[in-house]
């Protein structure tokens, strides 16, 4: 029997109590906060209770929020085949901190957490081959990380005189320019568009 | 070679090899011709495209979209657009949704034309590459005829599209749909019962209904494997609710499945395309809502406030409400999702792009383990791999 979502919420909720910290509705979509040691086994009963049967993990990915408390956010984007329903599981992580990887549970989290330690520096504790994956081959820092400048650190071209890649600190000709657009003001509230 | 039967030596396959699809660098462990182990060295074509998405605003963001998986430009599009549409509650007119399903179901075609050709090639057949590239050739025109683009269409908006379609198009497009049925029929007189082309993909990379969800597989690749799950059906968006077509699904989930599916798949979406025109609705491509689209060129040129809203709308662009969606649609190649955190400026917060071809490619050493070198360029070939898109 499938359960609507704010249902299963509070089921799963009642069914691990020591590790998840919380659910809530999200523009119709249901999400799971998760204690970060507990995140195995939270997705294990997702995957395997009949209620559930998220079969499938669909991607894993890491958002940067430097001014929360914990500052990482490692999202799992789970789908249930039989239940035609989709959960999103997060876990809170602060920099340093290793988050248990979940190869174990589904095999396709190898590639993706590999992609999340690339992007954002967070480890996974256990990760079979926890190597770079995206960015170049001794690549330096954390890309996705909002401290780490869109323009990079470092260039890369061909030298003419030398016949090989070099590899520069970047030199801008002009300082990069940010255009903030924002409107300071909310703008008029018209009739029909009060959502803002 | 003189190597002693126990011990494995390493090639390296790509990543200028033209079996790789593009820019993959495979590390393989060979012992004498048998794939041990398969290492794919991926990212030679990352381009850093969620982190400049984050630096625009959400109208430039959607040209990345058509780069990343560079065959079937507009199903990603897509995927975005209905992200943002779901953040800001915007409501879409029934013209613009058929559209948007017409050119979506074009977009297929055109990756699986690419695909199944490009496949057949790696594995020996040269002639169908000519006649499907024919057919792209015709089906890019008609990206070219709407928005004025072959290829990086960004033909997609919030609320719409971003021109509407001419009857004249949708005429061709309708002639069309009549002549392509025979070149898929003569694709498959060449390629189906083709006993070479059995010998090198039947059996080969089998992938079972557990692995296949286990290692996140969706799309074509998922059905192949006797997963009848399509988001078309089972999470309906824009017009696909009023279609009528069918899901194929094969049992073996070996390559040749994999390319059976995409044949049938391809004469499914010809049967979308040719509804979609029958009940293209009247009425405007886009929503009225001067906060989301541009107002027509001839209205700015008499009214004051079309022009503030066309200037604002290009320079501050979209103010997305704060919140934050995982938002899927089904992509040529799979599952490809936008999961979109906004918090409430002009700006994406975070765009995560799920591209299906990383999961697919991913399970390449599960797949191509235990079988000869040759075999791995089959199983390439049949996952479908652009890495524009497993890059970013």
């Amino acid at each position: 029997m499938t359960l609507p979502l704010d249902e299963l919420g509070s089921a799963i909720e009642a069914a691990l109590p020591d590790d998840v910290l919380g659910t809530h509705l999200e523009k119709g979509e249901l999400v799971v906060l998760s204690r970060m040691g507990g995140i195995g086994h939270v997705l294990t009963h997702l995957r395997d209770d009949s209620s559930c049967m998220f079969k499938q993990l669909m991607d894993i990915c890491g958002a940067d929020y430097p001014d929360r408390e914990h500052r990482f956010e490692v999202v799992y984007n789970l789908l249930s085949l039989k239940h035609n329903q989709r959960v999103r599981v997060k876990v809170l992580a602060d920099e340093g901190d290793a988050v248990p990887t979940v190869t174990g549970v589904f095999s396709t989290a190898g590639w993706f957490e590999r992609e999340v330690f690339d992007m954002y520096g967070i480890p996974f504790d256990q990760h079979p081959d926890l190597r770079r994956l995206l960015t170049d081959y001794n690549f330096e820092g954390y890309p996705l990380r909002k401290d780490f400048p869109l323009t990079g650190y470092y260039e890369v071209r061909y030298d003419d005189e030398t016949k090989r890649i070099v590899y520069e600190p970047v030199k801008l000709v002009q300082e990069f320019r940010n255009f903030d657009f924002l409107s300071p003001w909310e703008g008029m509230v018209t009739k029909g568009e009060a959502k803002g | 070679m003189g190597t002693s039967e126990d011990q494995t030596y390493f090639v390296n396959f790509g990543p200028q090899h033209p079996a790789a699809h593009g820019v993959l660098r495979l590390v393989l462990g060979l012992s004498g011709e048998v794939v041990e182990r398969a290492d794919p060295h991926i990212g030679l074509l990352h381009r850093g495209t969620e982190k400049l998405i984050e630096n625009k605003t959400y109208l430039q963001a959607t040209p990345y979209f058509d780069r990343l998986d560079y065959v079937g430009t507009m199903n990603q599009e897509h995927a975005f657009v209905l992200a943002v549409e779901k953040l800001m509650g915007i409501e879409v007119p029934a013209r613009g949704k058929m559209i948007r399903t017409l050119y979506c179901e074009i977009g297929r075609i055109l990756n699986h034309l690419l695909n199944i050709t490009a496949y057949v090639m790696d594995v020996g057949g040269m002639t169908p590459i000519l006649w499907g590239f024919e057919e792209r050739e015709k089906l890019m025109e008609f990206y070219e005829r709407a928005c004025g683009a072959r290829l990086h269409a960004n033909y997609f908006r919030p609320g719409g599209v971003s021109f509407d379609t001419p009857q004249a198009l949708l005429d061709d497009i309708g002639a069309w749909t009549e002549s392509f049925p025979k070149i898929i029929d003569d694709i498959e007189t060449l390629v189906t019962e083709n006993r070479i082309f059995k010998q090198r993909t039947v059996d080969i990379g089998i992938v079972s209904p557990e692995q296949a969800l286990d290692w996140g597989f969706s799309g074509p690749n998922l059905r192949a494997s006797g997963i009848a799950w399509d988001l078309r059906k089972s999470q309906p968006y824009d017009s696909y609710a009023e279609m009528d077509f069918d899901i194929p699904i094969c049992k073996h989930g070996d390559c040749y499945d994999r390319y059976l599916i995409r044949m049938v798949e391809m004469r499914e979406s010809v049967k979308i395309i040719k509804q979609c025109l029958a009940k293209m609705p009247g009425g405007p491509a886009k929503a009225e809502d001067r906060k989301v689209t541009p107002p027509p060129r001839a209205e700015m040129k008499r009214s004051m406030e079309a022009l503030i809203h066309h200037f604002k709308l290009f320079t501050e662009g979209l103010r997305v409400p704060a919140g934050e969606t995982y938002t899927a649609v089904e992509a040529p190649k799979g599952e490809f999702a936008v999961y979109l955190v906004s918090d409430g400026t002009n700006r994406p917060y975070r765009c995560k792009i799920r591209a299906p071809g990383y999961a697919h490619l991913q399970a390449l050493e599960m797949m191509g383990k235990g079988h000869m070198l040759a075999d791995v360029v089959a199983i390439i070939g049949s996952i479908d791999i652009v890495f524009g898109e497993i890059d970013r």
